[in-house]
């Protein structure tokens, strides 16, 4: 029994976003980020997206471009320093940011994709991150409700792939990726090379096909997935 | 700052980076440290971007375009490094694994309250990984210039910017003092080559503890 072939186009792989969609986006800086699916994104143009992302990439690149197309109505995030665009319309209010510190981001995503509610932490108490949560006692201890974050769509980059899904990611281009891969209804990948079932050792497969609804591949790699010169 | 001052804070907040830590270093100065501690010394330096083991940094044209550390620097692999999701990474972080953190600040008070994301209306980037850090760590230094650029001291009796922590700072490291956060007030432990105790009263915007031995000086 063969396993399922989830091979896709990359217009048909992103048509099914529409306006008002919640997408999730991998990366940490450039490294997972997936640009040609978010630059697909952008040549559709659904709009009042809700945007995931670590970071809001920086000017003339990923999260950047959908910023400029006006495709953002809020942006999710632990930092945006980097990116003067989101910067400028967080302070002139076209564009709604919500920081969630780096780790509660992760684990409210991990959460969502292992089927949780939500989880109790104590991060943030004390300070202005914590205002509005809900507050519960656990074994004597106030703890923050933290609600799992899930999204509509995730747009994972991967290295390499098979055709099921099974994902290996490089370096320090993980991060958010498998974790976002799993917490979302529809996750498409776009992979640098999809390889034949077998050529990814299953002990080394760093996520599962079984997250993973379709799979792009990617014939070249553009210039904004390269080193970045500063 | 004289470029001596500098070498000077950072080489005495190195001498705190002991073989076996597992060490997470900030932007800015409190990476700028790592150039002090000696290359034989057993660390694992984590980055929040999932690696634990962070090797030396590479020039663009020997970088990996996949590997970056969380400030965004082109970093290479050792022998043991290791790659991991975010979620992981923060595992990592606040269940007691990270033995040090360095920071840098806006503020800190004398009670090891710590402000270091936000300067409302001014500078509000986000947090990132700052809370969990500063939060977590097991150990949490601050690197910083004793004064902000206008010579504000920024050790202060109470923080006046949006926390990130309270009561988590254990040391604080500027280019005039050595100072320890203890439930009885803050301590100074040691003082710069060329600073006095009245010099350093007139920039520090809390009362410390001055020790009734001959201070050591770095």
């Amino acid at each position: 029994m063969p396993l399922p072939d989830k091979r896709s186009d990359i217009c048909e792989a992103i048509s099914l976003i529409g306006d008002g969609a919640s997408v999730m986006l991998g990366g940490f800086g450039v490294p997972g980020t997936p640009f040609s699916l978010i630059r697909e994104l952008v040549r559709r143009g659904p709009r009042d997206l809700t945007v995931i992302k670590n970071d809001a990439n920086e000017a003339g690149m990923g999260v950047d471009w959908l910023l400029e197309n006006c495709q953002v109505a809020k942006l999710v995030t632990s930092h945006i320093g980097l990116n003067p665009t989101a910067m400028r319309m967080m302070n002139d209010g076209t564009i709604e940011v919500e920081f969630v510190p780096q780790g509660v981001l992760a684990e409210r995503i991990r959460v969502a994709g292992a089927g949780m509610m939500g989880f109790v932490s104590d991060i943030g108490l004390g300070t202005a991150v914590a205002d509005g949560k809900q507050r519960v006692e656990v074994e004597g201890k106030t703890g923050i409700v933290e609600t799992a974050l899930r999204a509509d769509f995730a747009l994972i980059h991967a290295n390499k792939a098979d055709a099921f899904g099974n994902l290996t990611f490089s370096a320090a281009a993980r991060n958010f990726n498998p974790i976002m891969a799993m917490a979302a209804g529809r996750t498409i990948v776009e992979a640098e090379a999809i390889v034949p079932f077998g050529a990814l050792e299953p002990e080394n497969v760093h996520l599962t096909g079984a997250f993973v609804d379709a799979v792009v591949e990617l014939n070249e790699l553009p210039e904004v997935y390269g080193v970045v010169k500063r | 700052m004289s470029s001596n001052a500098k070498a000077r804070l950072l080489k005495r907040a190195a001498a705190d980076i002991l073989g076996g830590m597992t060490v997470n270093l900030g932007i800015g100065l409190p990476t700028e440290v790592l150039q002090y501690v000696s290359p034989g010394t057993p660390v694992c330096l984590h980055s929040e971007n999932g690696i634990a083991g962070v090797g030396p940094v590479l020039s663009p044209e020997k970088a990996d375009r996949n590997l970056i550390d969380a400030g965004g620097a082109y970093v290479s692999s050792i022998p043991g490094t290791a790659f991991f999701d975010s979620a992981v990474s923060f595992a990592i972080v606040r269940s007691g694994r990270l033995d040090l953190s360095l920071l840098g600040a806006f503020q800190v008070a004398a009670n090891g309250d710590l402000a270091n994301w936000k300067i409302p209306g001014k500078f509000s980037p986000g947090m990132g990984g700052a809370i969990e850090l500063a939060q977590k760590a097991r150990r949490v230094g601050v690197v910083m210039m004793h004064t902000d650029s206008k010579g504000n001291p920024k050790i202060l009796g109470q923080c006046t910017l949006p926390l990130t922590a309270t009561g988590r700072v254990n040391r604080i490291y500027t280019d005039m003092a050595v100072f320890d956060v203890a439930a009885d007030g803050l301590h100074l432990r040691e003082i710069a080559d060329g600073t006095s105790i009245a010099a350093l009263k007139a920039v520090t915007g809390a009362a410390f503890l001055i020790p009734n031995h001959d201070l050591s000086r770095f």
